[in-house]
């Protein structure tokens, strides 16, 4: 046995309403950046819909994560070594551009700088890609709320799945949001497609990353990745992917997509595993098993031989204690109610879901019945296959009896807990229907209905005697002079070169730079780049735009020099009254 | 090593066979002093890269702007150089007495190295000349272009273009050109510290300006994208496929840095 601990997330999707506050808040904090427009390390999917980049769960295209081959043996579905190094100088399972979308920005400057006409001035969408105007025609969540709606349903990887019945009971059509970070599997394809070695594992958390010094940018993660959460930065030619917040997590806190979640959703501990179990549960043969030989993986932290053990690997005695006392165990192990995304992948993911029962609550409440009756509920999880079907293939590999059981214990605590609520005397009976009792069923439904931040989040810090280098701090720096790659400027070749500077430092400097600056931001300057999110309309920055046929270099011409944007047409910007 | 070299440099400035001093002092300078000048800058160069810009060190691949083009283009140059690569490492660093003691004939090396040398050429300037097209006509590509790129490129092509013109003209005017006695001797030479300048001096010009082109090259390639070359993965093909790291070294694992060591 060897332990290991894990930093895993469980998401309760009955919560979520689908606000996209845990995207926008975790790319305002890690992906604000030039050459990281169209990257979502959070991004929120309508489900029934083909989410993000577009129809990413169809492996038979993208070739992402791992399979079995004629030996029964793990292996990357992308192809083994030799493949990976003979297709490097042109990756053929790359999504483009299209899959994801073009990013755009507005040309706000319009508005503001337009000389008096008849008709009001518009900003026009620009392509942050090519700096041409462009017709806006997909975005991350363009299908938002869309969830199989006529015209989208067909494109759903998922839904294909079960299409037959689908058509035959499409009227009781149903919904849900399902918000997406980067799984940090316990056997990640990524970190094994990667050809430089340059995606790692923590051994103390587990969290997945990317060493920017060691990445070349052969892409390959991208292809080997199933949930497609490996993005490529544009500018910086480098992979990036979501970090877990490491630098949050390792003082205690958890990460800014929970920290921010408005339904307050997600739960965030850690996993005890035996890494020495993980190929073998990775190699299972048949896929709907893939869900029960995870679930062996995990190890027991209450149980004294793992915490011997635990203790052998060197993991910190608090480190055990915030284990035992995991609400991610809890949902995981005890109550089974978290199920892993996509486990046919085979990369053993570590943010686990708790399906949502909502869509049945909804048709028992629209047909007229009592949608908190526990017989009410029992029939419409069995009679309304669509979410049940639908949800397997999305958790258990299209084994529906584990999503059964669990929405069946969500419906047995939804009947007990309104006796409660109402003052009468709970039925004993209700909770011995699925397995548990009164007591057990109290506890669960304190975990999702009331715990606190602080039972929410167990997350033990990271340890003090290593805490200088935890944060991002300048002072281990040594390019930290004006303009060099520490204040947020280039290395000695330009773009892209020189050390990476922290993303803190970065967005510090672009803000400053942004809010003193008496003009408009020049893009050739790194720290004062426009995005998507940042341009504030001041100015017309060189290269956003292509110059006025009628007057080239105008007094209100701000390019201090730069050269003319690249493939510039003469489009003219002013609106045509 | 530089005393010994600037006395091989007087001997061969001094016994030049025919007169004419300036022209051996321009052989000197091009087949002596430029090839370690070369050497150093792209020894140097990479050192000093790695040690303070390994995160300016990748492919900048373009493949998400585009990838039509590239699908044909990228792998065509890609491989083609590898086997240009391969029959310079065979042409230059093989002696032929080597190739003639396996039982190869010059004749027939001539015909498999101009074959397969042509062949492989054509496909990398073929490739270069797709990837240069794309660079230039699809708009996002051409804005991630740098001005090192642009530099890079333009040097990348001069080196490709003299050495197959060289090959190539000197086949169509005759029965090809034997570098194998002037050019391979002199390479080596350089590399074992006793280099011989006279070797260079009566190669045809293209042969030349092939070699000339590509030490200057060598000494743009440190401080451009062509470093990602030196860091070819093949590594991948033994590591395990899951690396693991400890979150940061433990306190006293490693020496501190300058600056930072501890206060007794």
């Amino acid at each position: 046995m060897r332990v290991m601990a894990q930093m895993a997330m469980v998401m309760n999707l009955d919560k979520c309403i689908g606000c996209h506050t845990c995207s926008v808040t975790c790319k305002q904090a890690w992906t604000n950046r030039s050459g990281t427009e169209y990257v979502w390390f959070n991004n929120v999917e309508t489900r029934p819909g083909q989410g993000y980049p577009r129809r990413y769960e169809d492996q038979e295209k993208w070739r992402g994560g791992w399979t079995l081959n004629r030996r029964g043996r793990l292996t990357l579905k992308g192809g083994g070594r030799l493949r990976k190094l003979l297709t490097i100088f042109a990756n053929p399972k790359l999504p483009s551009l299209d899959d994801y979308y073009e990013p755009w920005t507005y040309d706000y400057d319009t508005l503001t700088n337009a000389p008096l006409q008849e008709h009001t001035p518009v900003a026009r969408p620009k392509s942050l890609i090519s700096g041409k105007d462009m017709k806006i025609s997909w975005s991350a969540n363009w299908d938002d709320d869309l969830g199989g709606s006529p015209g989208l349903e067909e494109r759903d990887v998922v839904l294909g799945r079960v299409a037959e019945k689908v058509k035959l009971e499409f009227e009781k059509t149903f919904m849900f949001y399902l918000p997406r970070i980067c799984e940090h599997c316990l056997n990640p394809s990524c970190a094994a497609s990667c050809p430089s070695g340059a995606i790692y594992k923590r051994t103390e958390d587990g969290i997945v990353l990317v060493d920017q010094d060691r990445c070349r940018g052969w892409r390959m993660c991208i292809t080997g990745c199933p949930y497609k959460k490996v993005y490529f930065n544009h500018r910086t030619g480098k992979a990036e992917k979501c970090t877990f917040c490491f630098p949050r997590v390792e003082v205690g806190l958890p990460t800014v997509c929970s920290e921010t979640c408005v339904g307050r959703l997600r739960y965030i501990g850690l996993m005890l595993y035996d890494a020495d179990k993980v190929l073998e549960a990775a190699s299972t043969p048949d896929e709907k098993a893939l869900y029960e030989a995870q679930l062996e993986v995990f190890l027991d932290p209450h149980d004294p031989v793992v915490i011997a053990a635990a203790e052998r690997e060197g993991i910190p005695r608090d480190w055990i204690e915030a284990a035992q006392r995991s609400p991610v165990h809890a949902l995981i192990n005890t109550y089974r109610l978290a199920l892993p995304l996509h486990p046919e992948y085979r990369t053993m993911p570590m943010v686990w879901y708790i399906p949502p029962l909502s869509p049945v609550v909804d048709v028992v409440r629209d047909t007229g019945h009592d949608a908190e009756d526990t017989g009410n509920l029992f029939a419409a999880i069995e009679a309304l296959r669509i979410p049940v079907d639908y949800l397997a293939q999305l958790f258990t590999a299209g084994d529906p009896a584990p999503v059964d059981a669990v929405l069946r214990r969500l419906a047995a605590m939804r009947s007990y807990m309104r006796d409660i609520n109402l003052g009468r005397e709970p039925d004993e009976g209700i909770p011995a229907k699925v397995g548990m009792t009164g007591e057990q069923m109290y506890d669960m439904y304190r975990l999702l209905a009331l715990a606190k931040y602080d039972e929410r989040y167990v997350i033990p810090p990271a340890h003090a005697e290593q805490a200088h280098k935890l944060e991002e701090l300048a002072t281990e720096c040594s390019l930290n002079y004006e303009g060099g790659p520490g204040m947020g400027g280039w290395g000695p070749f330009g773009e892209s070169s020189g050390g990476a500077s922290p993303i803190a430092v970065e967005n510090f400097h672009m803000l400053r730079e942004r809010q003193t600056a008496d003009r408009s931001a020049d893009p050739s300057d790194r720290r004062a780049r426009i995005n998507l999110l940042n341009w504030d309309g001041k100015g017309r920055p060189a290269g956003l735009f292509p110059p006025r046929r009628d007057e080239p270099g105008g007094p209100d011409d701000a390019s201090p020099g730069g050269d003319p944007p690249a493939g510039a047409g003469t489009a003219e910007t002013e609106p045509r009254p | 090593m530089i005393s010994v070299l600037a006395a091989r440099v007087q001997g061969a400035a001094a016994t030049a066979p025919h007169g004419g001093g300036q022209a051996d002092v321009l052989d000197v300078l091009l087949w002596v002093a430029l090839p370690y000048v070369a050497i150093a800058v792209f020894v140097i160069g990479h050192y000093w890269r790695y040690r303070y810009d390994k995160f300016g060190w990748t492919t900048r691949s373009s493949q998400l702007y585009e990838k039509r083009l590239l699908r044909i283009g990228s792998p065509l140059f890609h491989f083609g150089i590898l086997i240009v690569l391969l029959g310079h490492v065979g042409g230059l660093v093989i002696p032929d007495t080597w190739t003639e003691a396996a039982g190869i004939s010059e004749h027939a090396y001539h015909v498999a190295a101009v074959t397969l040398g042509t062949a492989a050429g054509f496909c990398t300037l073929t490739g270069l000349a797709i990837l240069i097209y794309r660079r230039r006509t699809v708009g996002p590509v051409f804005s991630a272009t740098t001005r090192n790129d642009k530099l890079m490129y333009a040097v990348l092509t001069l080196v490709i273009v003299l050495g197959l013109a060289a090959t190539v003209a000197a086949n169509l005017a005759g029965g090809g050109y034997d570098y194998r006695e002037t050019v391979s001797p002199w390479f080596r030479s350089v590399f074992m510290l006793r280099p011989d300048p006279d070797l260079m001096a009566d190669v045809p010009i293209l042969f030349q300006l092939h070699a000339l082109s590509a030490m200057l090259l060598f000494c743009i390639w440190p401080f451009t994208r062509l470093v990602h070359m030196l860091t070819a993965p093949v590594g991948y093909l033994t590591r395990p496929y899951i690396v693991y790291h400890s979150r940061d070294e433990r306190l006293g694992a490693r020496a501190p840095r300058r600056g930072w060591e501890r206060l007794p």
